[in-house]
């Protein structure tokens, strides 16, 4: 094995040196042709993913490979997550654009602060050692830190982010704590080493069981699963809609990254520990996002209990500790990221111009004003609410068959139960698409990106329900499922 | 272009167009979406029309292909695929040129319907649906292109919502056809668990080997497998094509528009219990009993149904009747192990009735939606192309020699005088008569519509909803996009049994798909005596079907054009049989009175017990309730404080590491 072949993290520099070359370029931009950037950081992202894709380390039998002396790993699963990151990251670049010109907020600092996310995402998913956890996960946090106060004069935008960091800074020192218990522990930072150590000392260590408690409290609060997941609704509310689509979407498949590496490549020999931490945040996540999403008003708001919920969903996938319930729970965390980015493009499309559509109201008797947009959107609602042949469906389907195999009757029942108090707020919107009368009847005016990307998005939901299997077959075969 | 790519463009091209004349109205507007579904169709017409052309000359075989697993669950593979044989590439060319003929016809009949794009959009969806039921090779995909024609089917009996009447015809559709999809249902569920596979080819190959298994399911009372299977399979057939007892929706169904009476109630949907039966031939084969079953039904279809056709007023519905009556004789050949002869009627059946049905609609928009031939008459001279095209329909749905029914009709009643199946005696006298029955009631309509005086007044101050028997304007022609595809149905009506009986029936063509036990196959010894289209019109001559069918004539000539007194006479004197009839063999009442009346009842009681007491008013308001104030109050403690939400971080983790680390 080459410990030190730095060409397996070729994408993680390429899109490093784009966004300093972003950062520089814009200096030397007049505000009228920003557009560059735009297009820069598209072709930043398309380039990622060629050269992602091109990879060759899996060779007959190899399945994976390390660098940088086993503190970094390239494996189906990251490279999957990695290419849909870049996908979604795009989405959201596209929806973005447009609100952004809207608000007069279009500045560069949108981008490269994104795209060092992006970066951190991508460390977070290949990491292999708990230092790069970190530092995968700070460079996503303090980039959305500063996202989140994008727009310097809102009040709210400002109010979330100081929240945000405050939380954030917690968790993170939580799961600090958690790594140096295990570090104590193991007396190792190496998942493979520390997957060892535990093999040895046997997994009722008490040092190990406090460390891994606050590991999964980390865990817990970058996914945002009750009751670390208070910062999610505000956040959500306060930050510019372009924000809120790009935190809800992409970190969330770096969070599951983590989990991943954290739970099963490193404290493997744990699951019954963790298996049960896991299963008690996600009956409180699946109940509590979905009640409190009923009682919302502001689609923002309501679209953050969701994300809780379905985030709760995602934990159902892992904590059996099986191959086809990782698998399951990856397919979970893409589709949700694929479903999240639609439904909050909707959300910039129906902006008018300087006033953002945040209230549920707005969506009123939009079949009238554009069937085809209303289609989108219900096909987006009916997905999320898991309605048969929407891929939505088979992403719930997947991770409740999955807690069913492993015993865990109680689980799936409350999960069922749950998605269909979930199914009233989701069909509510479309309800009130289709029934109600519009409150406006300004045309709808989007730039013809906007309108082709959010078609194709909300045409995934169906395309990928009815083609769902190759998917399907890539996320289990990650896991040797 | 591959064949793959072909077979896939067929049923996904009506798909777009349903998906763009729906969905981007605002976009396309009216014509915009009028001229995509056409063109969308006629691609489809085409393209099946290349794959038939290389079943009959370019040597292609039969294709089975899996385009696509949809999901695999417990080792059984949901796949999406298509079997294209000569009964699926027949099927698809008649299906997507008769629905291209109506589509290029609605623009005519629909030209001032506020849902003019709604209904483009509804008909391309329906020609994917039965493309995509036709074209399958596994019983999934059966089941959706099933449902899926059934429901645009409700959509478009229910398509004037505004109407109580369209509203009642369409939950009546619904109702009476989930009857028969629960038999369908549990018949594709027997074959699951039968063969473990829901593949064709696989289920058809192991179906020799169950024929002796046998279940119970009323104690002391054994039935084989396969016949279980077959019945179940052959009631969801009964509910599609509207066999006795299950019939009575086909004639309601005339409440939506006429151009879907042609396509969905005439011509395709309504075969497709006859194409499901005659797919499944290999599994039907094996049961005697299950094909009995079949062919009694069909027989009493029928012949009561022709029956009610002679007293009914309504121009749509005298079709409807006949209709019916028609797919009754198809399942009578299918009882007979004549499967092809099933498929040639339904093939020809879907011309000339297609045909008739617009010829209807054609005179229904002259007299501005008048549909009571008691008020027609004479329209012969305002409306010649009408007039005269009716007459080819007619003539060839009467079986008159060199016409196409007169082909496929004539094989059928010999088909059943050839077999010896149990019940096929009664089958036969049950077809001969209809043949009668139908000759009679077919020049009743076309005398009392085109012929005589006309029995109508024209006002032109009569206002835009004249009372019954008065029309604002003289009626005159219709134009060209409702008489082309008149002539373009009345080419096929006439020529296309002439043309195709001995090389597709015959010869054998349409037999190689459909596989028939060798003592049962009594297509192949009517074809012993077949000697040439030609040779069996005039040996029709000496036959009892043709003077039947004079007699029809006569019948018909006498009382409606030379003695009119006479129908009224005979309604006197034979009370009790024209109430009979008028009261369609009271078939109706009885659902209402039993089925209706006891659902009613007991939905009522629950209704108000257990769904306004238990469910309602305790289970769902109560649970949404519950949830509503669970809600609010999950709301409260999202204060908007940041220490409040460190606060329960730390909670949270205190919680967790007491229950972990302290209780361990």
């Amino acid at each position: 094995m080459n410990n030190s072949n730095m060409l397996l993290a070729a994408p993680e520099f390429w899109v490093l040196s784009m966004a300093c070359v972003i950062l520089v370029v814009d200096l030397f931009l007049r505000e009228e042709r920003r557009g560059i950037i735009h297009l820069l950081a598209i072709i930043t992202l398309i380039f990622a993913a060629i050269i992602t894709m091109r990879g060759d380390y899996a060779s007959e039998g190899v399945r994976s490979a390390l660098a940088f002396n086993g503190s970094f790993i390239r494996d189906q699963m990251g490279d999957m997550l990695k290419l849909f990151s870049y996908l979604v990251l795009a989405i959201v670049y596209i929806y973005s654009k447009f609100h952004l010109r809207q608000f007069r907020m279009f500045r560069a600092d949108f981008y490269t602060l994104s795209l060092f996310a992006l970066l951190g995402v991508m460390l977070l998913i290949s990491a292999n050692n708990l230092v790069t956890i970190y530092l995968g996960l700070e460079l996503i946090s303090l980039s959305s830190y500063a996202l989140v106060a994008f727009d310097r004069d809102s009040r709210t935008g400002s109010e979330a982010a100081m929240k945000y960091f405050v939380l954030g800074s917690m968790a993170s020192g939580m799961l600090l704590y958690g790594m140096s218990m295990i570090y104590g522990a193991t007396g190792s930072l190496d998942l493979y080493a520390i997957s060892a150590a535990v093999a040895n000392i046997g997994s009722d260590d008490p040092m190990l069981v406090f460390g891994l408690v606050f590991l999964v409290v980390g865990l817990a609060f970058k996914l945002g699963v009750v009751p670390f997941h208070m910062w999610i609704p505000d956040v959500y509310h306060g930050a510019p809609v372009p924000t809120t689509l790009f935190i809800s979407s992409v970190p969330k498949m770096a969070a599951f990254a983590m989990a991943i590496r954290l739970l099963q490549t490193g404290l493997g020999d744990l699951q019954g520990d963790w298996s049960q931490m896991l299963s008690v945040l996600a009956v409180l996540s699946i109940v509590l996002g979905n009640l409190a999403a009923i009682a919302q008003t502001n689609i923002k708001r309501m679209l953050a209990y969701s994300t809780i919920s379905h985030m709760g969903f995602v934990l159902m996938g892992l904590l059996p500790g099986s191959a086809t319930g990782y698998g399951a729970g990856m397919f979970y965390v893409i589709v949700y990221s694929l479903m999240s980015a639609a439904a909050f493009g909707m959300v910039i499309l129906l902006s008018a111009r300087g006033v953002e559509a945040e209230k549920l109201d707005d969506f009123k008797g939009l079949n009238q004003r554009n069937s085809w947009y209303a289609a989108v959107m219900a096909m987006v609602m009916f997905s999320m609410a898991g309605v048969p042949v929407f891929v939505g469906f088979f992403a719930k389907w997947l991770v409740i068959k999955a807690a069913l195999d492993a015993g865990l009757v109680w689980l799936a029942i409350i999960a069922v139960v749950f998605s269909v108090v979930g199914a009233f707020y989701y069909i509510r919107v479309v309800k009130l698409m289709y029934f109600d009368e519009p409150v406006t009847e300004s045309p709808i005016e989007v730039p013809v990106d906007f309108r082709t990307v959010i078609s194709l998005n909300g045409a995934m939901m169906l395309g990928l329900g009815i083609f769902s299997s190759s998917l399907i077959a890539v996320c289990m075969s990650s896991f040797g499922a | 272009m591959s064949l793959k790519l072909i077979l896939v463009l067929i049923p996904i091209l009506p798909l777009a167009a349903a998906a763009i004349a729906g969905l981007l109205r605002q976009q396309v507007g009216r014509a915009g979406a009028h001229w995509i579904a056409i063109l969308a169709v006629a691609m489809s017409f085409f393209l099946s029309a290349w794959v038939l052309y290389q079943h009959m000359y370019g040597g292609l075989g039969t294709v089975n292909i899996s385009i696509y697993t949809w999901m695999v669950s417990d080792g059984i593979h949901f796949e999406i695929g298509f079997l294209i044989d000569h009964l699926s590439t027949l099927m698809m060319t008649v299906v997507t040129f008769v629905s291209w003929m109506v589509h290029i016809y609605t623009i005519g009949y629909m030209a001032e319907d506020p849902g003019y794009q709604r209904f483009f959009s509804y008909i391309a969806l329906f020609t994917f649906s039965m493309l995509m039921l036709v074209m399958s090779n596994n019983f999934l995909q059966l089941f959706f292109g099933w449902e899926a024609v059934g429901l645009v089917s409700y959509l478009l009996i229910g398509f004037w919502f505004k109407r109580e009447s369209a509203i009642f015809a369409g939950l009546k559709a619904f109702l009476v056809n989930r009857v028969g999809d629960f038999g369908f249902l549990l018949g594709i569920a027997a074959v699951l668990y039968c063969f473990g596979s829901m593949d064709y080819a696989e289920v058809f190959s192991k179906a020799p080997d169950i024929t002796g298994d046998t279940v119970t399911i009323i104690p002391g009372f054994e039935w084989r497998w396969i016949t279980l299977i077959c019945v179940c399979l052959f009631i969801g057939a009964m509910g599609k094509s509207a066999q006795a007892p299950l019939h009575v929706w086909l004639p309601d169904s005339m409440e939506g528009p006429t151009p879907i009476s042609a396509l969905i109630h005439a011509a395709t949907m309504v075969t497709a219990g006859i194409f499901m039966v005659s797919r499944m031939s290999p599994l039907f084969e094996l049961s005697d009993a299950a094909l009995s079953f079949v062919m009694l039904i069909g027989a009493v279809t029928a012949i009561s149904m022709g029956l009610v056709g002679i007293v009914q007023n309504d121009i749509k519905r005298v079709i409807a009747y006949s209709t019916l009556s028609q797919l009754g004789y198809m399942t009578v050949a299918l009882g007979v192990s004549a499967y092809s002869a099933a498929i040639f009627h339904l093939m020809t059946h879907a011309f000339f009735k297609a045909l008739l049905f617009l010829a209807a609609g054609s005179v229904i928009i002259a007299l501005h939606h008048q549909q009571d031939m008691r008020f027609m008459g004479g329209l012969r001279k305002q409306m010649p192309v009408t007039w005269i095209t009716a007459w080819i329909g007619t003539l060839a749905l009467i079986g008159f020699p060199f016409m196409s029914g007169f082909y496929s009709k004539d094989t059928i009643i010999e088909a059943v005088h050839a077999s010896s199946r149990w019940g096929a005696g009664v089958a036969y006298w049950a077809v001969l008569i209809g043949v009668l029955i139908t000759s009679f009631y077919s020049f009743r309509l076309l005398y009392l519509t085109f012929h005589g005086q006309p029995r109508y007044t024209v006002d032109v101050g009569a206002g835009d909803h004249p009372p019954d028997g008065i029309v604002q304007h003289t009626p005159h022609e219709s134009p060209l996009v409702v008489t082309v595809p008149l002539v373009l149905l009345a080419i096929p009506s006439v020529v296309i049994g002439y043309l195709t009986i001995d090389p597709v029936l015959f010869g054998g063509w349409l037999s190689d798909s459909l596989p028939v036990l060798s003592q049962n196959d009594t297509v192949a010894a009517v074809g012993e005596h077949f000697d040439g289209a030609v040779a069996m019109a005039k040996h029709a001559l000496s036959t009892a079907p043709f003077w039947l069918m004079i007699s029809g004539f006569v019948l018909a000539t006498f009382i409606y054009r030379i003695r009119p007194a006479v129908a009224d006479q005979l309604q006197q004197k034979l009370p009790g049989l024209h109430r009979i009839l008028e009261n369609k063999f009271y078939v109706d009442e009885l659902y209402q009175k039993t089925f209706v009346a006891r659902t009613i009842g007991i939905g009522n009681g629950l209704w108000k017990k257990a769904d306004d007491g238990l469910i309602d008013g305790w289970l769902v308001n109560g649970s949404a309730r519950l949830m509503n104030n669970l809600s609010a109050r999950v709301r409260v403690w999202q204060s908007g404080y940041l220490f409040h939400y460190a606060f329960a971080m730390i909670v949270g983790l205190i919680g967790i590491l007491a229950i972990w680390v302290m209780l361990k």
